[in-house]
């Protein structure tokens, strides 16, 4: 049922989406521009350009990342059962960065699109690394290690991308573009293969909801009850990377996004997982997709990036359902 | 785990009304870190352009040295490395405060709004230079008027947080979204300006020891030892909390009052090293993890943590002045080294 709402919810926005930008349309000229065939009207054929190649790549691109971060904020939280947990915290954002930066300063590259692949790259590398580092020895996978080596690691690499940036101009003026986060400016050439990564995030994350509910209750118990913890946490982990890596590599970093839908999912559904990651996924997506709207409309006829607006819209609403006690320490 | 079970039946020491548990580990652990700290730190100032040996700079410091040396430490080297070793003994205690209050070793002063909310200030007077903005910076200075936007930041953050009491989670989750704010704000700022600007700022965010004079260091040391004996009396109340609530009301700890004021102590101490050296990363979330992993303890140890944050920002400095080809801010050099640390204490104590 509020599921359902959701998908409404969501369906709106990006009907709005369409409709709102520098040049407003009209729902029958976005119609148009979705479906008729290219005619010799001049005025006509430029709003069927905006709408196919600017308005609806961004609009996809926002439900998708939305739906990406989402569910990857709410399982990073399972996995660790540490409520500050964040996408961020496996290094992903973090090696994203800096393989960015890296890109910039080695293959003086200067085009955005250029960049994408490198960030997925140094997303998907930094996930790897982080999580084989938590699984070693005795003590594999232990949340806090996981957290804490995430953070380790993190750190490391933020601090090679300023020295890089601090010394290289030309990455410096890129790494504060892109540090914002928008979902912007890119084609369906980099939209598709997303969206493939992110589906078989989201496949591989639903897979492993009843083992994530059953970690909640402790290794022990869950253990007792016949889940094999190494392979859930590891399906898991590589689920949450893929899903934030590839969210990540299109948009730019996107911080507090899924910490801050994977409380509110928490807060309407209540503990079980898999209610939960539905819904932190679809409110993903609308909180990005809304942002991005409002992004459009406040700086006109500028824009101010979505990552921006997620922060800066985002953060006070969620500051105000701290204070009323709606969050549980979960 | 050993010494944890030895330490209950070892006797307690009391001296009139204060009394100890006399823990050998822990004790050692922190006496050696202390040693190591003044040890690194006098070879901090004896390493440079040109060299002092080790017992002349011992010798100077306590005011028998060569008038040669006297001028060249007590002037030019001394309070670069004082600010290093204040900045990482404030940082690391309010690391281990944050991180005990909250139960959650993922926090770190960070979390609390300062360092966001004077990075927000800094780039916003580097960017906007206007009329204003440049009077500001023309009177009081850039890190004063940082510090100052830290500062309202980070009561924010605490009057927000506050409702019948200070409650770690709730802190931490206001502290996150206030953060978020100023990230942001910072992000755009740094998006639109001029890219010569953007450089400049960015070297403030990143927090450095380069060209400290007493001025900068004379306020920050005064707070930091006025807050730390602060910290030193309440914390006697303030370990019953890592029990509960209700334990600690039981042992007869006012554990709201305990915690707000070792949070306000926090607070000021992660706003004392701002003023000294700028925003420096990561200090405060490392030192008391790597200080609980060495000390051996359940929760962040607070002597240990200052002295791991102040090994950590003098030998990060030392590498900086020295071993780099490259002159990089501190704050660089301390993540560089303290993640990697990090991760090997972790995955050492894994192996185990």
């Amino acid at each position: 049922m509020g599921l359902a709402v959701l998908v409404v919810i969501l369906v709106v926005a990006g009907a709005v989406s369409l409709a709102v930008g520098a040049r407003a349309l009209s729902p029958a000229e976005v119609w148009h521009g979705l479906f008729a065939a290219p005619e010799s009207d001049q005025r006509l054929t430029e709003i069927r350009l905006i709408v196919r190649t600017v308005r609806v790549p961004r609009t996809v691109l926002a439900v998708v990342a939305g739906i990406a971060l989402g569910v990857g904020g709410a399982l990073i939280q399972g996995y660790t059962r540490n409520p500050i947990a964040d996408t961020g915290l496996l290094g992903v954002n973090a090696g994203a960065s800096f393989a960015v930066v890296s890109a910039i300063t080695l293959f003086g590259l200067t085009n955005p699109f250029q960049y994408v692949w490198f960030a997925f790259l140094g997303a998907a590398v930094a996930g790897v690394v982080v999580f084989g580092l938590s699984s070693l020895g005795r003590g594999a996978g232990n949340p806090l290690t996981l957290a804490l080596a995430g953070q380790g690691v993190a750190v490391f690499l933020a601090a090679m991308t300023t020295a890089i940036a601090l010394t290289d101009q030309a990455a410096l003026n890129a790494l504060r573009f892109w540090n914002a986060g928008s979902v912007a400016g890119v084609g369906f050439g980099v939209i598709w293969p997303v969206t493939a990564f992110v589906a078989v995030g989201l496949v591989l994350a639903l897979i492993t909801l009843p083992a994530v509910n059953l970690l909640n209750l402790g290794e022990d118990v869950a253990r007792g009850l016949g889940v094999n913890i190494a392979l859930s946490r590891t399906v898991g982990i590589v689920a949450i990377t893929l899903l934030a890596g590839a969210a990540t590599a299109a948009c730019g970093p996107i911080a507090f996004l899924g910490l801050m839908v994977a409380h509110v999912a928490r807060y309407l559904t209540g503990p079980d997982y898999r209610w939960l990651v539905p819904y932190a996924g679809l409110l993903g997506a609308i909180v990005l997709l809304v942002c991005d709207i409002v992004g459009r409309l406040v700086v006109r006829p500028g824009e101010l990036d979505a990552g921006v607006v997620v922060a800066l819209l985002g953060a006070p609403f969620f500051a105000a359902l701290v204070w009323l006690g709606k969050f549980k320490n979960a | 785990m050993s010494a944890e079970a030895k330490s209950s039946v070892l006797p307690g020491l009391r001296l009139g009304r204060v009394s100890f548990v006399w823990r050998p580990w822990i004790a050692g652990v922190t006496l050696l870190l202390a040693a190591v700290t003044f040890l690194l730190f006098c070879l901090s100032i004896g390493i440079g352009d040109f060299p002092i040996g080790l017992p002349q700079v011992i010798a100077t410091i306590f005011g028998h040295g060569e008038p040669v040396d006297e001028f060249v430490i007590m002037d030019l080297r001394l309070p670069r490395a004082l600010a290093g070793l204040v900045v990482g003994i404030a940082l690391g205690v309010s690391g281990a405060i944050t991180q005990s209050v909250a139960r959650n070793p993922l926090s770190s002063p960070d979390v609390l709004g300062i360092t966001s909310g004077a990075g927000a200030v800094a780039v916003f007077l580097v960017t906007v230079s206007g009329g204003t903005a440049t009077a500001i910076v023309d009177s009081v200075g850039l890190s004063a008027a940082a510090l100052g936007g830290g500062l309202g930041t980070g009561l924010l953050v605490y009057f927000l947080a506050w409702r019948r009491g200070i409650d770690g989670f709730r802190l931490i989750l206001i502290g996150i979204s206030v953060t978020a704010v100023m990230e942001a704000i910072t992000t755009w700022l740094l998006a639109t300006a001029d890219i010569r600007d953007v450089a400049r700022a960015q070297a403030w965010l990143v927090g450095s020891l380069d060209d400290r004079g007493w001025d900068e260091v004379r306020t920050a040391l005064w707070c930091t030892l006025a807050l730390l004996a602060v910290v030193t009396c309440v914390a006697f109340q303030f370990r019953p909390l890592h029990f509960g609530d209700e334990v600690a009301a039981g042992l007869g700890v006012r554990y709201t009052r305990v915690r707000a004021v070792m949070l306000l102590c926090a607070v000021l101490l992660a706003g004392a090293a701002v003023s000294a050296a700028g925003p420096v990363p990561f200090v405060a979330l490392v030192a008391p993890q790597v200080a609980m992993r060495l000390a051996r303890c359940p929760t962040p140890p607070l002597a240990a943590s200052g002295l791991v944050g102040a090994l950590l920002l003098i030998g990060a400095d030392l590498v900086a002045r020295t071993a780099l080809p490259v002159s990089l801010p501190v704050g660089v050099v301390t993540a560089a080294i303290g993640g990697p640390f990090l991760v090997h204490l972790l995955v050492r104590a894994n192996a185990r």
